[in-house]
């Protein structure tokens, strides 16, 4: 793309009012806030156009308090409420303060997110239980993403594609400049009087996820765009910025070995693991596929499958149970019997079967209910399966490969109530951060579904409104 | 795309509309958008039938391109709104036969304009042959008789043809009885063309990419009811002069006039519209070897409109005859080609909602 050097060759030129590094959720909230207060706000955004809007154009809601019905979310979900579901994820690894606050925030965030072009719709089929809580957009993240792009070109921002920050310069206190390569230019500095730092997590730098996971991280798919290397995160972290959030832990779900190593998204995520047992790659069953419904326990599957020998699993069902949950986006592997299923899955066929034996042996008569706890549990099996235990029986039989996929990586950038970055020797003048590079300072541990577009759409908010006050 | 699809035949096509589909039923962002999504989310499995089906609820509004996280180059490569086009445009050239001439005339815009020409000369040719000896307005150029011999088989043929191709839409995606609350529910949604609002009235994403706009909307509706006014207009000018024994030429305030005059000048407004989004617009997201047709068929159409409304405005004058050959001969291949061009769509987007009517009560 010529005309994006072209462009860019330029950019130097300008002392701009804000910079904002990253064209995600956060981002762009950032910029439309600080081109509303009459800031002239420059984008940069790593990813070529195509692929603009980083994890957020994976996103289909976010998670929004409410004191009465609101557009379309139904009943009330208020703050208490709200900040116990997230203690309950976080296991209270949160600050109380600036998740509270995030909390309240978030009402208010729905009208503006309707004035700046975003769309939403009812939840979708099959997803009813979050009709209450999470509000839905009409066409997923991407549609949010490009309502915002097209709200920031309306107000003048200016938008460079393929713009990779390599570093944040600070003098002092105060920042000063970025050094950005410009579709594989030679690095060149642009000068701003303030500027927020929303660039995502690390989790697309499998080399730095092995260094704070271990070799087995080199196995992991991540689920979301390949760009979101914690370029930035790393040099402020290098430059003593204070840090929040676990740096050897991920967030890491289960889904379909078969999924591309980047950028599947949400349809590579499997829901048949409550009615299935899962085995490893030596055949063998590794922990209660039954233990909680599935929207409360699909997040420790990531960690329990990387646990395993290869990061693999093996989720093996029947026909009874084929139609329970959401259709996968490849086929699953069939076969007429468990042997046969075993061997198409690359596993020991002779071991399947007697791993499946064994399981329907410890099965107890039981009425079988798909859509609660229903105790129906194995007897004197271990790992017991505690709900949903069903013999597997009734051919054709059906296996997925599970791996861990990653969706983000928890360690983040500590900042105040303010958005505003911290170093060990306090505050930076002029330098804010917001999403999922802050995240960890409320999301400490767990994950609360569509809170991470909570957190950006907030702290982007705020972020975008100091930064451009600080110009005036 | 990496597939090239206007290569490709029925089960290819089909089977590429089905990798589709079953990445977006396991995402179902895009649910809120048009009718094609909930149709979709019955099922975990899609015969070629049932491709049929959703191929022809879509009216290609391209929200879930613009919208869609997997658009190419995403190793995905959706594009929804282009794989049912394909499967939808094979769909009517399969049913409406002959295979080859429906092909032709969909795919060729020199062949349809060049056919146009062709029924103007025979107009000419015809008026020239057969001038009549007596007769007042038009019919002083051609009979009143001349002019239903020609244009009753001219009109009737090709409905039959669509006729015979409805039916074998309606069993190849597996229809259910039809009920009266069918009929109403599909006919509410084509009276505002609500598919074409984008689900909450925002409209397409046709000419201006990942911005919503209701341009299609409007000059699409000028178009139907521009259509079925001048259709009207032609009907009751049939009923005066069979049952009321009242016969052309009709002044302004009568009632053929009062449906026409509107009826062309929507049509001609909303053509000219179609075509200028239609060259704004990405030929990728559609059904690409279709495209030269398309432009032909809406240029034939608001010619016809134009043409009448010329023909018209020459009423006295020594420009009559030669204007209603002209006229009549854009209208003579309008209906004998109509099986055969895009005008199809209508029968079976009718029919798709009907049968989508069928299917949602009995789901
Ligand atoms: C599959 C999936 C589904 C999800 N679903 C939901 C959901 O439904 N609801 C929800 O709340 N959360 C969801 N999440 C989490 C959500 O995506 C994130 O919390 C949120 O998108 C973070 O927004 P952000 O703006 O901070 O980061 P991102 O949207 O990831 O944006 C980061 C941006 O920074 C750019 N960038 C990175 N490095 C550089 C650099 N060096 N220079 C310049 N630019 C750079 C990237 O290109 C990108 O544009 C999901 C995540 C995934 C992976
Ligand atoms: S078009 Fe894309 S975003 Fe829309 S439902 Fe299909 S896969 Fe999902
Ligand atoms: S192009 Fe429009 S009508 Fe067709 S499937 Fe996509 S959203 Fe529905």
């Amino acid at each position: 793309m010529a005309n994006v050097k072209d462009t860019a060759s330029h950019l130097g030129e300008t002392l701009w009012d804000v910079i904002v590094v990253g064209g995600g959720n956060a981002a762009l909230c950032a910029a439309i806030t600080a081109a509303e207060a009459g800031a002239r706000v420059l984008i940069l955004e790593g990813a070529p156009k195509a692929y603009r809007g980083g994890n957020s154009r994976h996103t289909r809601n976010f998670r929004c308090m409410h004191r009465g019905p609101l557009s379309v979310l139904t009943g009330s979900y208020e703050e208490d409420e709200y900040f116990h579901d997230l203690m309950l994820v976080t296991k209270g690894k949160t600050d109380e303060g600036l998740a509270r606050f995030a909390i309240r925030s978030s009402e208010e965030c729905l009208p503006w997110m309707e004035a700046h072009g975003v769309r939403f719709q009812p939840s979708l089929s099959g997803t009813l239980s979050l009709s209450r809580t999470n509000a839905f957009f009409l066409g997923g993240g991407k549609a949010l993403v490009n309502a915002y792009y097209n709200t920031a070109t309306d107000l003048g921002v200016t938008i460079v594609y393929e713009a990779q920050v390599k570093h944040v310069h600070l003098e002092g206190d105060r920042f000063t400049h970025v050094e950005v390569s410009v579709a594989g230019a030679p690095q060149q500095s642009i000068r701003g009087r303030s500027v927020v730092l929303s660039s995502g997590g690390f989790q697309s730098d499998i080399e730095w996820l092995t260094r704070a996971w271990g070799p087995a991280a080199a196995n992991f798919l991540i689920r979301g765009t390949p760009y979101n290397r914690g370029v930035v995160l790393r040099d402020m972290l290098d430059q003593d910025c204070e840090s929040v959030g676990d740096p050897t832990q991920c967030h890491a779900v289960a889904i379909d070995g078969r999924a591309p190593k980047f950028d599947g998204g949400i349809v590579t995520r499997l829901d048949c693991v409550p009615f299935s047992i899962v085995v490893n790659r030596d055949g063998d069953r590794f922990y209660n596929e039954g233990e909680d419904v599935w929207p409360k326990r699909y997040a420790i599957w990531g960690r329990l499958v990387a646990a395993q020998p290869g990061q693999e699993g093996f989720s093996i069902i029947d026909s009874k149970s084929i139609d329970l949950f959401m259709p996968s986006v490849f086929p699953p592997v069939k076969a007429d019997t468990v042997e046969e299923l075993g061997v198409k899955l690359g596993l020991d066929g002779a071991k399947l079967k007697q791993t499946v034996e064994t399981f329907n042996a410890a099965c107890r008569p039981g009425e079988f209910r798909p859509m609660e706890l229903d105790g129906v549990a194995t007897e004197g099996l271990t790992p017991a399966k505690t709900n949903w235990a069903r013999p597997i029986d009734k051919p054709p039989y059906y296996g997925y490969q599970l791996r861990p996929g990653v969706t983000f990586t928890y360690l983040g950038l500590k900042v105040s109530q303010d958005a505003r970055v911290h170093t060990l020797r306090g505050p930076l003048a002029n330098v804010w951060a917001a999403g999922e590079i802050m995240a960890g300072s409320i999301l400490g541990q767990g994950y609360l579904a569509g809170f991470g577009m909570t957190i950006g759409t907030v702290f982007g908010r705020i972020a975008g409104r100091e930064a451009a006050s600080r110009v005036s | 795309m990496s597939l090239n699809l206007a290569t490709l035949d029925t089960a290819s096509l089909a089977e590429e509309a089905r990798r589709q589909i079953e990445i977006c039923n396991a995402c179902r962002y895009c649910e809120g958008f048009c009718s094609v999504f909930p149709a979709m989310t019955r099922q975990k499995s899609f015969a070629d039938g049932d491709l049929t089906h959703l191929a022809n609820l879509c009216h290609n509004c391209r929200g879930c391109y613009y919208s869609c996280q997997y658009t190419e180059p995403h190793e995905f490569d959706l594009n929804l709104p282009a794989a049912l086009a394909e499967v939808r445009q094979d769909s009517w050239e399969r049913f409406v036969g002959p295979a080859p001439v429906a092909r032709t005339f969909q795919q060729n815009g020199m062949v349809l304009m060049l056919s146009m020409v062709a029924g103007i000369g025979v107009l000419f040719w015809l008026i020239a042959s057969l001038r009549p000896t007596s007769g007042e307005g038009f019919y002083a150029f051609l009979s009143h008789n001349a002019m239903v011999a020609l244009f009753a088989p001219a009109f009737l043929l090709p409905l039959a043809a669509v006729a015979v191709g409805l039916v074998r839409y309606w069993r190849e995606v597996g229809a259910g009885r039809l009920a009266i609350r069918h009929v109403v529910g599909a006919c509410a949604q084509v009276a505002n063309m609500r598919n074409l609002g984008g689900g909450q009235g925002q409209g397409c994403n046709f000419e201006v990419e990942d911005r919503y706009s209701n341009a299609r909307r409007y000059f699409h509706q000028a178009v139907m009811y521009g259509f079925l006014l001048c259709f009207a207009a032609t009907s009751v000018a049939t009923i005066l002069h069979y049952v009321f024994g009242w016969q052309a030429p009709y002044g302004l305030l009568t009632p053929p006039k009062l449906l026409g005059v509107p009826g062309g000048i929507l049509l001609v407004v909303g053509t000219i519209g179609l075509a200028w989004l239609k060259t704004k617009a990405d030929k990728k997201l559609g059904a690409v070897r279709a495209w030269g047709g398309e432009m032909a068929f809406i240029a034939l159409l608001g010619f016809v409109a134009a043409s009448g409304l010329a023909l018209y405005a020459a009423t006295g004058s020594h420009l009559v005859s030669p204007m209603l050959a002209v006229h009549l001969g854009a209208v003579l291949t309008f209906f004998l080609l109509l099986p055969y061009t895009k005008m199809v769509h209508g029968f079976f987007r009718l029919a798709a909602l009907l049968a989508e009517e069928t299917k949602k009560k009995t789901a």
